[in-house]
Parts: C-alpha cells; sequence; structure tokens
C-alpha cells in the first residue's frame, strides 16, 4: 500500500454541484424580469414552511433542542475527568485505598497530600489526604497509576466552590457508607465510551 | 360628548341601543385595559412562537410554561431607572413615548374591538349601560385610524432627535422616511377597497362583506390586501422592515436612550399598533365580524392569525437593506397600488 491514497484528502463521493448563479443583469428589462421572477418565485414561502416545520418538529415530535441545564443534564463521557472519586470495597464497605502512595508520587502539579499510619492490625491506613483542586489540572495519571481502582475520576463537573477545600478532603471524595449500592465502577483509565462503536463508524480511523 | 352626539344622527344601524357618554368611557377603559394586557401578551406570545421556530423552550421558569413572565417584565420595566440623558431635550425626550402609546391607543377607538354588550342591570350605577363595540363609530372611520397611525410616527422622531445620540438620529430619520413612504401605499392599498364598498366606515366594510367567505373582499382584491399587508408590516415595524431599531446597525434606534416605562410605552404602542393593522386586515379584508353565533370568536382567530403571521416572518425572513425598502416602496409597491386603483376604477364604471 502506497502512501499516494493517504495524501489524498478529497474523500468525499465528489458529488459537486456547480450552481448557476446569473449575472446581474445591466438593462432595465432585465433588471424588471429578475425582479418579477424573484417576486413570483416561492422562496420567501419555503422559508416560511421551513421555520413552521422546524416549530411542528419541536413541538410534536420531540425535538426540542433546549435542555433545561440545573435540571437536566446531558450525560457525559466515562472518560470525562472532572473531581476525583474516593471508592469503597463493595464487600466490606472499607475504603479501597491502601496508602501505596502511587498518587502522590505521580501527580504532575503536586496537588495531592497523603499522609499514612500502620493502624492496630498493622494495615495502612490513611490518616490525611486532600487534594489542591485550586491546583489540580485534572490529568488523570492519579487515576491510572492507582492499582486498587481506588482513586478515579468522578462525573461532577460543577465545581464552582466558595472555598478550594470544598471538595479536597478525603472525606468528601469518598462514596457515601450509605450509597455504597449506588456507587459506580470504573472502567479504568481510557475506558471507551457505551457509543464508541457508533462514533467510530462516524470517524474512521483508516481509510 | 361630541361622539355621543354624532352617533345619534348615524343612519346604518338604528336598531342597536342608545349610545351613552358612560358606556364610551367604560369601552375606552376596556380598550385601554385589555389591549395593554394583549400587549403585554403579545410579548410573551412573540417570545415563545420565536422560540418555538428556533426549537427552544422559551420562557419557561416564572410561572406555569412562563406565563407569569410578563408580570415579571411588567415589574422590572416599571420598577427601572428612568434615565433622561444628559443633553437631550428632556420634555421632547419624555413626552415622545406618551406619543407613540397615545396615537396607538387613539387609533383603537375607531376600530371595532370586542362585540357590543348590555352591562347586567343588577350592577350598581353602571347597571344597564350599553357598551358599542366601536369607541367612536366615526364615519370615517379608517381615515381616521390610518392618519393616527400616521401620526404615531412623531413618537419614535421626536423620541430619536430629542435624545443627543448618533444611533437615536439615524433611528429618527428612518423612522420618517420609513413612516411616511408606507404611508402612501397604505393608503392607496386600501383605497380600491374603500372605492368598492364606497363607505370609510369599517360597520360599512364589514356590511359588505356579510354572507359566507365568498363575499370576503380579498377575493376582489388579491393585489391590495397584499399591499396592505407589506405596508403593514412597514408601519409596525415588524421584521423584513424593522430598520428603525435594528440592533445589529444601529444600537436599538431611536430608542437607544431610553429605559424603564417609557421604553415600555413604545413597545405598548408598537403591539397595540400591529393589534390594529390586524384588526383592519381582518376587517377590511377578511369578512370582519359578524353579530351572531361564534362570530366573535372568527374574528378573533382572524386577528390571531394576522398576529400570528407577524411572528412567523419574524422567524423566518431576513431585513432589508434602508435602500431595499425605499426601492420596493416607491418603485414596486407605490406604482402596483396605483395601477389596482386605476383598474378598479375601470371595472366599476363597466
Amino acid at each position: 500500500m502506497g502512501l499516494e491514497q493517504f495524501k489524498n484528502r478529497n474523500v468525499g463521493q465528489q458529488e459537486y454541484v456547480m450552481l448557476d448563479l446569473e449575472h446581474t443583469p445591466q438593462s432595465p428589462i432585465g433588471k424588471f424580469k429578475q425582479v418579477v421572477k424573484r417576486t413570483f418565485k416561492p422562496e420567501l414561502f419555503v422559508g416560511l414552511g421551513v421555520t413552521m416545520r422546524e416549530m411542528i418538529n419541536a413541538l410534536f415530535r420531540g425535538q426540542m433542542h433546549t435542555i433545561k441545564y440545573p435540571f437536566e443534564k446531558l450525560p457525559i463521557s466515562p472518560r470525562y475527568r472532572a473531581i476525583h472519586e474516593m471508592l469503597r470495597l463493595l464487600e466490606s464497605g472499607h475504603y479501597r485505598c491502601i496508602g501505596c502512595g502511587l498518587c502522590e508520587k505521580i501527580c504532575i502539579s503536586n496537588c495531592i497530600t497523603m499522609d499514612t499510619r500502620y493502624d492496630e492490625n498493622q494495615r495502612k491506613e490513611v490518616s490525611e489526604y486532600t487534594i489542591n483542586f485550586g491546583r489540580c489540572i485534572f490529568c488523570g495519571y492519579c487515576a491510572e497509576v492507582c492499582p486498587e481502582l481506588a482513586i478515579v475520576h468522578g462525573q461532577r463537573y460543577e465545581t464552582a466552590s466558595e472555598q478550594r477545600a470544598s471538595f479536597s478532603l478525603f472525606e468528601d471524595m469518598l462514596t457515601p457508607i450509605d450509597k455504597l449500592n449506588l456507587q459506580q465502577e470504573y472502567d479504568g483509565f481510557g475506558a471507551v465510551t457505551p457509543n464508541a462503536d457508533e462514533n467510530i463508524k462516524k470517524t474512521p480511523l483508516a481509510y | 360628548m361630541e361622539v355621543v352626539s354624532y352617533r345619534s344622527v348615524e343612519t346604518f344601524v338604528q336598531h342597536i341601543p342608545e349610545v351613552t357618554a358612560l358606556g364610551v368611557w367604560i369601552k375606552a377603559i376596556i380598550i385601554l385595559a385589555v389591549i395593554s394586557a394583549i400587549a403585554g401578551f403579545g410579548t410573551y406570545v412573540e417570545r415563545k412562537v420565536l422560540a418555538f421556530m428556533q426549537r427552544r423552550l422559551g420562557p419557561m421558569h416564572v410561572g406555569p410554561y412562563g406565563l407569569l413572565q410578563i408580570i415579571a417584565d411588567g415589574i422590572k420595566l416599571f420598577t427601572k431607572e428612568d434615565i433622561v440623558p444628559q443633553n437631550a431635550n428632556k420634555f421632547i425626550f419624555m413626552v415622545a413615548p406618551v406619543i407613540t402609546a397615545a396615537t396607538a391607543f387613539i387609533a383603537l377607538a375607531a376600530v371595532p374591538v370586542f362585540p357590543d354588550f348590555t352591562i347586567p342591570e343588577w350592577i350598581p350605577v353602571i347597571g344597564g349601560t350599553f357598551v358599542p363595540s366601536i369607541a367612536a363609530d366615526l364615519n370615517i372611520g379608517i381615515l381616521f385610524v390610518l392618519g393616527m397611525m400616521a401620526a404615531g410616527l412623531y413618537g419614535p422622531l421626536l423620541a430619536g432627535m430629542a435624545q443627543a445620540n448618533k444611533w437615536g438620529l439615524i433611528g429618527a430619520a428612518r423612522t420618517a422616511v420609513q413612516f411616511l413612504s408606507y404611508e402612501v401605499v397604505t393608503g392607496l392599498s386600501i383605497l380600491a377597497p374603500i372605492m368598492i364598498v364606497g363607505s370609510l366606515s369599517f360597520v360599512d366594510f364589514n356590511a359588505a362583506q356579510a354572507g359566507g367567505i365568498a363575499n370576503w373582499l380579498v377575493w376582489k382584491q388579491p393585489v391590495a390586501f397584499v399591499l396592505f399587508l407589506i405596508a403593514g408590516f412597514a408601519e409596525t415595524n415588524r421584521t423584513p422592515f424593522d430598520l428603525l431599531e435594528h440592533e445589529a446597525e444601529v444600537v436599538s434606534g431611536y430608542a437607544t436612550e431610553y429605559s424603564g416605562m417609557r421604553w415600555g410605552m413604545f413597545f405598548i404602542g408598537e403591539y397595540a399598533n400591529m393589534i390594529t393593522i390586524s384588526v383592519i386586515a381582518a376587517v377590511v379584508f377578511l369578512g370582519g365580524y359578524s353579530a351572531d353565533g361564534m362570530g366573535w370568536l372568527w374574528i378573533m382567530l382572524k386577528i390571531a392569525f394576522f398576529f400570528m403571521l407577524m411572528l412567523w416572518v419574524r422567524a423566518a425572513w431576513p431585513h432589508v437593506r434602508p435602500d431595499q425598502l425605499m426601492w420596493l416602496c416607491w418603485k414596486v409597491l407605490m406604482p402596483i397600488a396605483v395601477i389596482n386603483v386605476v383598474i378598479t376604477g375601470i371595472v366599476m364604471m363597466v
């Protein structure tokens, strides 16, 4: 396979039609003819028809574009990297984090601070864990490096707050224990969207 | 009093009760209240219809389906600061919106707006009063209405010239040019129906078209109907011809420096004029109203159709340039209107 076919960017069906644009008439009679022709063309009424069709589509065929945003939200990709979430073990309800510190190490904006200690069972326990969201660039390395799928990126993109500390404590990011059954499992960093098959048909990877 | 004594010599409607001054007063108050309310509601309808045509929802959050948006707008307009620019001619600046609103409502005085009715006897003081369908049933009704709408030109004109603002001045110039030009087309286009009916009274127009759709003047005068509609769009400053306050060119035209209720009065005047034009078109060309049965509903539907058409056109069509506007008026519409009048005259003589 040569490179030539990749360099050919004209990948469409080449069904272009040259429009027959008339020249502006110069003679008075030509101008008059143009006015009469344009007057009795149904173009204006085609325009009225288009808007009426859109109105019918919107009102009766469920094609209204408006999303009433604070009350309705568009679904976002599972790969979206919003505020972090700390997940729990489904069996015991204990948090998954084993205190390995990889996320702290890999964080390229140095925004993760964690402190650990041994608890009475000589198991590592997270005594302090904060993410400075004033610095976090939401690169997703922490979620990628986490061996336990303990820290993931959630879907909560509304992060306006009065304080930087609002979202950043370990307890804030941890799944509430009473909502453990609602905890969404993360497919892992680089997971594809549910409609990836459709999308890839629209923009194929190879010609 | 003028009106009442005038009415007593009218000959064409003998059977209805006598119109008293109290009845005219009540009618005037009804027109003011209802048309102001409809004008306010018209803004809501306009926003909704435009939104639907662009597949949006429009106002939704104030009240059910945004119905109370009118009240919110009203509160906003009434409580906003009324700013008068420093270099403006203060008296003219302040009086100009009143001219627009007043002429719009005065025009409605000679237009049949709602069916006539008698107030029930059990209501104290005003019981038994006959309220006519027209506040002032002039026998030159159409002339009066067109004249009043033409006088409404002084509102935007004075407003634009008094406010010491270049956009306002351009808006005022465009007002004068556009309204004066299209006044010619309105008058000439409605002349042919007047010739056929032989009267300037709306009641006579109504009577002349009684008895079914076949008698409507729109079938006899389709050209005049189209011309009148086009000129009506220009005179009410609606979209294909809304050069007066075309925001992409002249910010807000003559209304640039206005705020609060003074701006609101321009708005109410514009919507009242839309209703007036709709009523004239419905009465003169589309058969008007019939006193019996569902006649009131039909006239409402006809008026609503024209109102809707103005919104529909606004959603669909682009603006024209000022030179195109003048070209259309003087080189196309006016000759056609004159030819239409001449042909109508010839056909009537033969």
